[in-house]
């Protein structure tokens, strides 16, 4: 059933797309004004559940891809994801019937309703890579077969880049990263064309109202001084984010950043307020593992949110340091996320990391906290 | 000597320093026109202590004057702003997220013009004059008597905002101008917000530095008079009347260091118990720690450098409930009816106030309305207290070192005299006031807030260039060569950027150079 996105949904929005960015996927901030300012000028946006889509329909899913530190910097001019669009509908000779986020992790949440207001195209409520990853190949439509070939490039000059690798998603986001620092660190995309049957094959489900149903129970917990971890519990018990572990609570003892090949890595450890036991948190812009004592207890694709343990406020990468006091959770991902095609593509090993994925409730089983 | 003066809300408090040692200490209040309770201030610290004026080698103002302007949306100036990033950034023009009611005062209008840079230095459009002079312009017909120039990546190149500048001072002369890169760092629509701020508060700052500047003359005083900022260095007055805005949070940062310049510690936790609230800040080598995230200043979001202070509902005044077995303290407080709902004032308010008294540690009202109280429940609301505060001591502890405890403020009382994981508290003569204490010994500080682009095996040297800048800045800005070391200092690098992109921040502070007004 489709239903009506409005700017008074922008706030939770954003603050569940920041716990679903598990630490990365670029502060929704930015995201979450430039869709205001767009439902502003052009009314509210029409959400399509997947389900509804007719199997011709073409979906341009669009995106932005950049550095979060030049975003906050450099504000895009607001045409640059439409002319994304219409340039890969040139390029297909197809016009599209909907939109849809290729990430809704962190500020790409937002970037597809901006394209929505601006083209009163609908949006399509689902994603590829259901949570935020650093880079574009890691999404269930290639997993499962749609090429994220051909793919459009857009700058704030309304300058436009076509780029089509065939099958091979690894090189479209290598090539497409060079394009990207040319236009000065920020960019807009659109990619994975697909029909709705393709959508309804190979994208994870229902997201946009995922992240709603996040911020919202966070948001209403604290209103009612609940526990909002409990409610956000909860809440995701009903959807296929069934479980939430509470892996860690404690206090971050180390933080250590490294830049590695365009990507911000590093480790961070934490004490339970005991003493002991310690928590390792390694991390690529997203957070990647979590260990208790030595033992993974969460593991990509499964989302490791660090969340601040009060207020239950989303801690990004960027923002750990000593002295938090941090409540980690785990929350499982669905089972098209979990499958060995997606795992090749990103699971731990994709991330260069020693360990076979476990289901979160599975590995979590006996945490004490 | 030193004058330290500190005007606050409801109170003006000077001190007369001899080197560190307090010679005369005065609380007055503040007056609508600021100056008349300064010149009261002057009057106060001699009755105390006579002085001649001419031993005076500095005076040294914090004031939340130009903060509670902005706050009470009073005394705004018509202001624009104007902003070089087209075709960028068309998408959230500048003000774009201000409350309504503060876009209206300062009548803001907002331009864009072609300009900019990338992350790497090269220009996203090149500086169209024409069309500056054509914003500029407008703005005058508008009535503008204060432009905000803010130019994408200005922190790396300031160029365009320089030139800018030159071309809207040529058009409007006698307007003032701010530019972005002069106060804020990167994130362009925070700092941008700052120097709005910043542009709206330039008449009112010219108004009120004369003020002081003449309270001070008036006083018989020539020595040079500084206002202190919010990271807790000076300016001097003429950088006083250009950056208003880096006064904003000067008042807790003037608390923190005055109560460890009292209490002889440099790296302490500086608890200041008031009515309401604790408020717990954390001072390394003499400096607060800043807050780490953004900063929303009367529902503007900028990113001032403001002190990370975590404040807790335990005052005075905060209300106790319960047995001896679960008492709780606050976070409720009776607040300013104190003195008629406490207890101790013949009111029916159990307060953290009459708890101190039935103590036995305070001297409050009438202890023998609180004698009845049951040592039980007294003893397990003081425990309360100590857990309370103790905890939010540990949570703003950055390392595994131990941190002493500074306690400040009326309700200081309430603390116990060891904390778990702090040992003994220290409770300073002369805590009431710390704040003009803090400005008067204040340094001078120079920073450094830039994006390198890091190449193989030039990060020492990099490092080093962004420490000598901080160094120079201080120096320039009147610190004494010798006496200026580096005191904060952060790298992070950038994903997603080629070059090994990194973010460094280094902040040098160093003793104001004074000169002998008598020429001795």
């Amino acid at each position: 059933m489709s239903w009506q996105l409005t700017e008074q949904d922008l706030p939770d929005l954003a603050r569940g797309a920041a716990v679903l960015g598990t630490g990365g996927g670029g502060d929704p901030y930015v995201g979450q004004l430039l869709a205001r300012q767009a439902i502003r000028e052009h009314g509210p946006i029409t959400v399509l559940d997947p389900d509804e889509l007719d199997d011709d329909t073409l979906v341009i899913p669009t995106a932005q891809m950049g550095a979060p530190t030049v975003v906050h910097e450099k504000l895009p001019r607001g045409s640059e994801p439409v002319d994304a669009l219409r340039a890969l509908e040139k390029h297909l000779g197809r016009a599209a019937d909907a939109t849809m986020p290729i990430e809704c992790g962190g500020i790409n949440s937002m970037i597809p309703l901006v394209v929505a207001a601006r083209t009163r195209l609908p949006v399509v409520d689902a994603d590829g890579m259901g949570r935020a990853f650093p880079e574009l190949q890691m999404e269930t439509f290639g997993v499962y077969g749609v090429p994220g070939s051909p793919m459009a490039i857009a700058g704030e000059r309304g300058e436009t880049t076509v780029i089509d690798t065939g099958a091979d998603n690894k090189h479209m986001e290598w090539l497409a990263r060079g394009v990207t620092v040319r236009l000065g660190g920020v960019a807009h995309i659109a990619e994975y064309a697909m029909t709705g049957a393709q959508v309804k094959r190979t994208a994870v489900p229902r997201t946009l109202t995922l992240a709603l149903t996040i911020g919202r129970a966070i948001r209403q917990a604290r209103e009612r001084n609940a526990d909002p971890i409990a409610a956000l519990a909860e809440a995701l018990s009903h959807t296929l984010y069934a479980h939430l572990r509470v892996l860690f609570r404690g206090k971050i003892s180390d933080v250590e950043r490294r830049t590695e090949a365009g990507f911000a890595r590093g480790r961070a450890t934490a004490q339970s307020f005991d003493g002991q036991h310690e928590l390792e948190l390694r991390f690529q812009n997203e957070n990647l593992v979590a260990l208790v004592d030595g033992t993974v207890r969460c593991v990509v694709p499964d989302l490791v949110c660090v969340l601040e343990s009060e207020q239950a406020e989303p801690i990004t990468t960027e923002t750990l340091r000593y002295g938090q006091r941090v409540t980690v959770v785990g929350i499982s991902t669905p089972a098209l996320m979990r499958t060995p095609e997606a795992l090749a593509v990103f699971g731990p090993a994709a991330f260069g990391l020693p360990y076979t994925f476990t289901p979160v409730e599975e590995a979590a089983v006996g945490t004490t906290a | 000597m030193r004058i330290g003066i500190d005007v606050g809300g409801t109170n003006t408090d000077a001190v007369l320093l001899d080197g560190r040692q307090v010679l005369a200490a005065v609380k007055t209040s503040t007056t609508a026109d600021v100056t008349s309770g300064i010149v009261a201030a002057f009057a106060g610290l001699q009755a105390q202590r006579a002085f001649d004026p001419a031993d005076v080698r500095a005076v040294m103002i914090g004031t939340t004057h130009f903060i509670n302007a902005l706050v009470e949306a009073r005394r705004l100036a018509p202001t624009a702003a104007l902003r070089l990033s087209l075709p960028a950034g068309a998408s959230l023009p500048p003000m774009v997220d201000w409350p309504q009611r503060l876009v209206d005062a300062v009548s803001g209008s907002s331009h864009l013009v072609h300009g900019g840079h990338e992350f790497d230095g090269r220009h996203i459009a090149e500086l169209d004059e024409a069309e500056v002079r054509r914003a500029a312009q407008s703005m005058g017909e508008a009535g503008v008597r204060s432009v905000a120039i803010s130019s994408v990546f200005s922190p790396v190149n300031a160029e365009f905002e320089a030139r800018a500048a030159e071309i809207i001072a040529a058009e409007l002369p006698g307007v003032a101008i701010s530019l972005s890169h002069e106060i804020g760092r990167i994130g362009l629509l925070e700092r941008e917000n700052a120097t709005i701020i910043n542009a709206a508060l330039r008449e009112l700052a010219a108004h009120i530095v004369d003020g002081l500047a003449s309270a001070v003359t008036g006083a018989g005083i020539t020595a040079p008079l500084y206002l202190s900022q919010n990271d807790g260095t000076l300016m001097d007055v003429d950088f006083a009347r250009r950056y208003p805005v880096a006064t904003f949070a000067s008042g807790p940062t003037n608390s923190m260091r005055g109560a460890a310049v009292l209490s002889g510690l440099d790296t302490c936790a500086v608890v200041d118990v008031g009515g309401t609230t604790s408020d717990v800040g954390v001072l390394r080598h003499g400096f607060p720690r800043e807050a780490t995230t953004d900063v929303t200043v009367a529902g503007i979001r900028t990113n001032f450098r403001m002190p990370d202070v975590l404040s807790i509902g335990i005052g005075g005044g905060s209300r106790v409930r319960g047995e001896a077995g679960a008492v709780t303290v606050g976070p409720d407080s009776v607040g300013y009816e104190l003195t008629s709902k406490a207890l101790v004032f013949g009111g029916d308010t159990l307060t953290a106030t009459d708890i101190a008294v039935a103590a036995g540690r305070a001297e409050i009202g009438d202890p023998s309305l609180v004698a009845h109280l049951d040592k039980d429940l007294v003893a397990a609301a003081l425990r309360r207290i100590a857990t309370d505060v103790a905890d939010a001591v540990e949570r703003m502890r950055t390392s595994a070192e131990p941190l002493p405890v500074v306690a400040v403020g009326g309700g200081s009382v309430l603390l116990p005299d060891e904390m778990a994981g702090a040992g003994t508290v220290h409770r300073p003569d002369h805590y009431a006031v710390a704040n003009a204490i803090g400005a008067a010994i204040a340094q001078i500080g120079g920073e450094v807030d830039r994006v390198y682009a890091v190449e193989p095996g030039r990060r020492d040297a990099v490092v080093d260039e962004a420490k000598q800048e901080a160094v120079d800045r201080a120096v320039a800005a009147g610190a004494s060569p010798s006496t200026v070391q580096i005191v904060d200092f952060d790298e992070v690098p950038i994903p997603y950027l080629p070059g090994n992109a990194t973010r460094i921040r280094a902040k040098a502070v160093g003793e104001l150079q004074l000169t002998d007004t008598k020429g001795r």
